[in-house]
């Protein structure tokens, strides 16, 4: 009955996840305001979108073993893709992204079958250098069409209604939901197919995989475009998130943002690069707020400066991570478990040292 | 022509610049598979040293340089005993390890000073230019162009002649026979990291003269170039990063004054794309 329970438990979240513009629980500490707030939306749509970014990314990372210094080229390119289609070529909204969406799938599909032809640390220098081109490009401004610095907003007259608005945060709140459902289910589907196995083949042992007789090229090709073509659909959701296009989204801190992110939560497993994600992403907006609170400010200089920085604090969180939390979150229960069973065991079987 | 020797001696020194990055950066991926992240904090933590020094410091310029330098240097051997070390089984979390240093010493830098560039006080010895085949160029290419040099000369030497940079050679060409060989890699590593930091915090300082300001995010904008270097020189290759440096640099400056700007950047990953299509072992043939 309990095992039959915790197999759909993902599912009484997601309805709680799903009411959660319907509630005025107060939040303390977590939140600035009540839970169904537009602030309070806002944010947590954010942190399910990153979700939803790092597992699309643990794709190449924990699932096929690629490590990509460039996946923000992808998110920025259904941002930037999208958002011009609506400005330059006067698209609706829904065209528009799936507009964007094919871009990103066409260019993640040409980079990824140039860079993959490099193995190692190679391929990730690679794809670093198409990403920084890429964010190179967006801050130049060819054409005035990516607007350098100062980014583009989104046209209000081509969105639809029901997304415009601080009274419709709860829409947007349900599309990034969404977006995190259909990420899940794609990584899932795709991880338990028969593709995934040879994925998973891929990052324990390449040389076996062609010893077998298939060639990785193509198994990696084909994951490198699924993991680009749900950053860019994830860079449509951020579009109307934030509404607009800005170069942050290219530069190379957003792909190691998602590294982050995915390690903190744990990489390779089913939930955590989800949780690395709302967890990062939480602690760095309210980490910015706690930087500019009045507690903060009257503290001497020494606690000050660094406190103040959310990128400082989040840099020494990930180093304690790697350091004291190999596996991420998600193999704390297990590594718990495993450790206090390790020490009741011991005594009984009388395991001499260094024999494990 | 004027054009011409004025852009060829910034681009060698913006090339001088990417070596100093690249050549610790190469040694150290060379020996032991990590690629340093924190490599440009380094570099960061360098320049801002000299500066402190320079200014608030009250040190001369060729005083605040050195200073730099053993800030620096300390700083990345710090790193390697502290963070480093205790990951030795583990290459990837080592990288990983990096990147949180990387992303936390500049903002440490940043919550200290501020996010805005700081003028780098010029010596008025190297604030002048000097006449070459009609062209007037800066003194400070120079001077960026003869410390690399010295580094260069320096590093082989210690590579060629001294035990521990027969050790280093021997462990970036198989680093599991030279552990069989009972010898402790881990000693030599530590040396390696002291050199590179060394070499980044110098081109720190003087990437100071060079752009004539400090500011937190130089050395991840630099970081990126010299990981362009280092994969396209061979990695482990500290000849082949000062020839690749060379070529970076060079393309870089005409790509941006002949074309538009910002193309030069471009070109440069580029090349980057197309060399390691061609020859995916880097300039010099070695593992990538």
């Amino acid at each position: 009955m309990t095992a039959h329970l915790k197999r759909w438990w993902p599912l009484a979240l997601l309805l709680v996840l799903f009411a959660a513009p319907y509630s005025a629980l107060p939040v303390p500490g977590l939140l600035d305001g009540p839970l169904g707030s537009p602030g309070s939306l806002q944010l947590i749509a954010l942190c399910l979108l990153y979700g939803g970014l790092a597992t699309g990314y643990d794709l190449l990372l924990g699932r096929t073993g690629l490590l990509s210094f460039g996946h923000a080229l992808y998110f920025a390119t259904g941002l930037y893709a999208t958002d011009l289609a609506m400005l330059e070529f006067g698209l609706g909204f829904v065209p528009a992204a799936l507009f964007g969406v094919a871009c990103t799938v066409a260019l993640a599909l040409l980079l990824g079958s140039v860079s993959l032809r490099v193995t190692g640390i190679g391929f990730s220098m690679v794809t670093l250098a198409f990403a920084q081109a890429g964010s190179i490009l967006v801050q130049r401004n060819p054409g005035g069409l990516t607007g350098g610095e100062e980014g583009r907003s989104a046209p209000a007259e081509h969105l639809p209604d029901a997304l415009i608005g601080i009274q419709n945060t709860a829409n947007l709140y349900w599309i990034a939901l969404a977006y995190l459902v259909v990420t899940l289910a794609v990584v899932h589907w795709t991880v338990s197919s028969p593709t995934g196995r040879i994925w998973a083949g891929i990052r324990e042992n390449e040389r076996r995989v062609e010893v077998l007789g298939l060639r990785p090229y193509g198994f990696k090709l084909v994951a490198f475009t699924v993991s680009g073509a749900l950053a860019g659909a994830g860079g449509v959701v951020y579009l109307l998130l934030t509404g607009g296009a800005t170069p942050q989204a290219a530069g190379s801190d957003a792909t190691l943002a998602l590294l982050v992110m995915v390690v903190l939560g744990g990489s390779g497993t089913r939930w955590g690069p989800l949780l690395g994600g709302v967890l990062y992403t939480w602690a760095a907006h309210r980490l910015g707020d706690l930087a500019n609170s009045d507690s903060i400010a009257q503290l001497p200089a020494v606690l000050r400066v660094p406190l103040s920085q959310p990128l400082f604090l989040l840099g020494t969180l990930f180093v304690a991570v790697v350091y004291l939390l190999p596996g991420g979150l998600a193999k704390l229960p297990a590594r718990l478990r495993g450790g206090r069973a390790a020490k009741t065991a011991v005594p009984v079987t009388a395991v001499p040292e260094g024999a494990a | 022509m004027n054009t011409v020797v004025l852009l060829a001696c910034t681009g060698l020194g913006l090339g001088a610049l990417y070596f100093l990055v690249a050549s610790g950066l190469s040694l150290i991926f060379g020996l032991m598979d990590v690629l340093n992240f924190a490599h440009g904090a380094l570099l960061s933590i360098g320049a801002y040293a000299a500066w402190w020094a320079a200014t608030d410091g009250g040190m001369g310029f060729w005083l605040a340089v050195p200073f730099g330098t053993l800030v620096g240097t300390a700083a990345s051997v710090l790193l390697e005993l502290a963070l480093i070390r205790p990951l030795y089984a583990r290459p990837r979390d080592q990288i990983l390890a990096t990147v949180g240093v990387g992303l936390a010493l500049p903002a440490l830098l940043m919550g200290i000073w501020g996010s805005d560039a700081r003028p780098f006080p010029q010596p008025a010895a190297l604030a002048g230019t000097v006449d070459l085949l009609g062209a007037t160029v800066p003194v400070n290419r120079f001077v960026l162009m003869a410390a690399a040099l010295v580094v260069l000369v320096l590093l082989r030497l210690f590579l060629a002649r001294t035990r521990y940079g027969l050790i280093v050679r021997a462990g970036v060409e198989d680093r599991a026979m030279v552990t069989a060989l009972g010898i402790d890699v881990r000693k030599a590593f530590t040396l390696v990291f002291a050199i590179g930091g060394a070499a980044a915090s110098l081109g720190g300082a003087l990437a100071g003269l060079y752009f004539g300001s400090v500011n937190p995010s130089q050395g991840t904008g630099l970081l990126i170039f010299a990981f362009v270097v280092v994969v396209m020189g061979g990695m482990g290759s500290v000849t082949g990063a000062a020839v690749a440096s060379v070529g970076v640099g060079l393309v870089q400056q005409f790509a941006n004054y002949y074309t538009a700007a910002g193309l030069g950047d471009l070109s440069v990953v580029v090349l980057l794309a197309v060399l390691l299509l061609v020859k995916p072992r880097g300039l010099t043939g070695r593992l990538a």
